[in-house]
């Protein structure tokens, strides 16, 4: 499995599309900060082969079953599979590569 | 204490209410979990906290039509529906109905990246709308401590939690919030600190491999609470808890008497038995006829229109009810009158409390007049522990006017010391002994102690016969109290003696008839004699009287001859004489 697995991994990053969701409540400084430091990573990292839909949990609350929210902001990684969830504004730029495993697609294998 | 304006402002007002639709629980809390504030009901796992909580939010939304929203972050809505189906709740129709809303919150170590500074809202959103949805009274949050671990930063998560039980009491609802047992504290991450109105300790023991449930409110701001552990019972009817602590020694005495089923000892007891809602011990050992005293005493209550119920421990109905049969006591009609109940349980079945909690039901259901516990060690437990439950076990059963009796088992021949600390809960104390003389045990009885009343201080005998139990007078020749096969060759010895004793009167009272007749021939033979003599004597002298008298008369005549007018003389002179 792991060697198998392998393959995949250091293939996230250079061909697929990221689909990102990021849940915020309201137009708080949090969610404001969180999405320009989305923006600034995703620039910098995924050029051109990302998107990102933020969705307002005070206009659709029902939406925060869906993805299991509690805290906001939620950072949700829908594409490439699996699943990854960031919670937090985003500020420190490592742990987002970290969780959206993008720092492995950079520095090889990453255990 | 820092804004010394808003306390008055509290009190005055007083801390409003809801009923916790847990059975017990608001007698123990006075009126029920504090009105819009919430509450924290902690305790180690599987002691019934979820059940607790749902309970509360069941009764809420069936009796008070008070919806309710359960956030369940640790069991699925379906195994929730499960656990709960047992207790007739139906969670998936009160759903419908819109009584009830079901959050699920799956959140699992490890799966989330912290990358800075976040908050609660989407949970207070998530809860927020299920409010809204069903239009929430009551807020189950179980266990919030779930969210300790995966979110990551702890400082900001116990910042988030108290804007969360604050946003909770400004949405006006009724909040329960369950918390894991912690090992120095009441939960593992410290809720405790941030529910300050109200927080309720389950917990839930197993000692000698049976487990016992106990119920204590650790605080509650603002109110009067029974400050002991109560005993809880997790069963079909739910979750229900025991207050009878809370009674107090407010209960009335009755000087009314109740006959203890013997004539005998009643006279040993003032005359008149029992006092009515008294407790009576009954101390022995074994096989000293304690069963058979505490069924003369329900017999006789069920002869008098009293229903009886007798908790037994160490047999079941059936073999009471024959064993009784054999020495005269006939409990079977009563059973089937509905007079007596049996209520046979293994004392190893459960804890203390469970045995406590259930004699409490029972006697809610059965309504008795007089109640029999045999023994007391079957209720089982430490003996501390017995002897606080049973004290308020007592107080319960006084406040209703019960009279109680209870069995013990005394480990010494003279059974004072009873094992058990229990004297002063126990208003009459009757102590049966086994004596040993002679080759044969035999039963004594004596009143060790019986309040308010002057009792006999002496040992009698206790009999059990094929037609029943009987008590009979002291027999104490010569000091010492005999009984049985001893008692029988003393009274045969003393027959004995006494017809001897009688024998030897009669011989005696007929020698002495005997000599009486024998003086009385002899003063007869005497006074004949007697009368002899003087009748001799007598004759004698009337012979002499005769002869003086011939002698005067001769000489009369005489001289009357010898002067011829002296017989006219003395005619003539006569009626002047």
């Amino acid at each position: 499995m792991n060697s198998e697995t392998h393959e995949p991994d250091s293939g996230i990053g250079e061909g697929e599309t990221f689909r990102l969701r990021l849940y915020v409540a309201g137009q708080t400084p949090k969610s404001l900060a969180a999405f320009s430091n989305l923006r600034r990573i995703c620039e910098t990292h995924l050029a051109g082969r990302y998107e990102i839909e933020v969705i307002d949990l005070l206009e659709h609350p029902q939406l925060a079953r869906g993805d299991e929210i509690i805290a906001v902001p939620t950072l949700v990684r829908k594409l490439p599979e699996p699943i990854k969830k960031l919670i937090g504004d985003l500020s420190d730029t490592e742990r987002v590569l970290v969780g959206l495993q993008l720092l492995a697609a950079q520095g090889g294998e990453q255990r | 204490m820092g804004d010394p304006g808003r306390a008055p402002v509290l009190v005055a007002a007083g801390l409003a209410k809801v009923p916790s639709g847990i059975a017990g629980l608001d007698e123990v809390t006075q009126g029920g979990l504090p009105r819009a504030r919430t509450t924290l009901v902690c305790g180690g796992p599987g002691c019934g906290k979820t059940l607790m909580a749902i309970q509360f939010l069941v009764r809420g939304a069936l009796d008070l039509g008070e919806p309710g929203v359960f956030v369940a972050f640790e069991e699925s809505p379906e195994e929730l529906a499960q656990n709960v189906a047992s207790l007739g709740w139906d969670l998936a129709e009160l759903q419908t109905r819109e009584l009830l809303a079901i959050d699920h919150v799956r959140i699992t170590e490890g799966e989330i990246v912290e990358t800075g500074a976040w908050d609660l809202d989407g949970l207070l959103i998530r809860l927020g709308s299920a409010i809204d949805a069903v239009g929430a009274k009551r807020v189950v949050l179980d266990t919030v401590e779930a969210l300790f671990g995966p979110l990551g930063n702890e400082v900001l998560l116990r910042a988030e939690l108290r804007r969360l039980f604050r946003w909770l009491n400004d949405r006006g609802v009724t909040a329960i919030v369950t918390g894991e047992r912690g090992d120095r504290s009441l939960t593992r991450h410290g809720l405790e600190e941030y529910v300050s109105d109200c927080v309720i300790l389950l917990d839930h023991r197993v000692h000698d491999q049976i487990s016992t449930r106990r119920l204590r409110v650790v605080k509650y701001r603002g109110s009067h609470h029974g400050p002991d552990e109560y005993p809880f019972l997790i069963n079909q009817a739910g979750f229900s808890v025991f207050p009878a602590s809370s009674m107090g020694l407010a209960h009335e005495a009755s000087d009314d008497r109740v006959s203890s089923g013997i004539g005998e000892l009643d006279r040993m007891l003032d005359g008149g038995g029992y006092y009515r809602g008294s407790s009576v011990l009954i101390s022995g050992t074994p096989g000293s006829g304690k069963t058979s005293l505490a069924a003369r005493f329900l017999e006789a209550g069920c002869e008098r229109g009293e229903r009886g119920l007798l908790f037994a421990f160490e047999e079941s109905p059936a073999q009471i009810v024959r064993n009784l049969r054999s020495v005269g006591l006939e409990l079977g009609h009563w059973l089937e009158e509905g007079m007596l109940r049996i209520i046979a349980r293994r004392p190893a079945s459960s804890g203390l409390e469970v045995h406590l909690a259930r004699t409490y039901q029972a006697i809610e259901e059965f309504e008795p007049t007089n109640v029999v516990i045999d023994p007391l060690s079957g209720l089982g437990g430490e003996a501390y522990e017995l002897e606080a439950m049973l004290s308020r076990l007592i107080d319960h059963l006084k406040t209703r006017g019960i009279t109680s009796m209870m069995t013990t088992l005394s480990a010494s021949e003279h059974g004072e010391q009873s094992g058990l600390g229990i004297s002063s809960v126990i208003d009459t104390w009757v102590n049966l002994t086994n004596h040993e003389m002679g080759g044969e045990r035999n039963r004594g009885i004596n009143v060790l102690k019986s309040r308010g009343m002057d009792h006999s201080n002496q040992v009698r005998e206790f009999l059990i016969t094929a037609r029943g139990v009987a008590i009979r007078d002291v027999y104490a020749p010569g000091g010492a109290v005999l009984m049985g096969s001893a008692r029988a060759a003393q009274e045969a010895q003393d027959r004995a003696a006494a017809k001897a004793r009688e024998e030897a009167l009669q011989v005696e009272q007929r020698r002495l008839a005997y000599r009486r007749s024998a003086l009385d021939a002899q003063i007869a033979a005497l006074q004949a004699e007697r009368e002899a003599e003087m009748l001799e004597f007598s004759s004698e002298i009337d012979a002499d009287e005769r002869a003086d008298r011939g002698v005067a008369e001769a000489r009369e005549s005489l001289a009357a001859r010898r002067a011829g007018l002296a017989i006219r003389d003395d005619r003539a002179e006569k009626p002047g004489s």
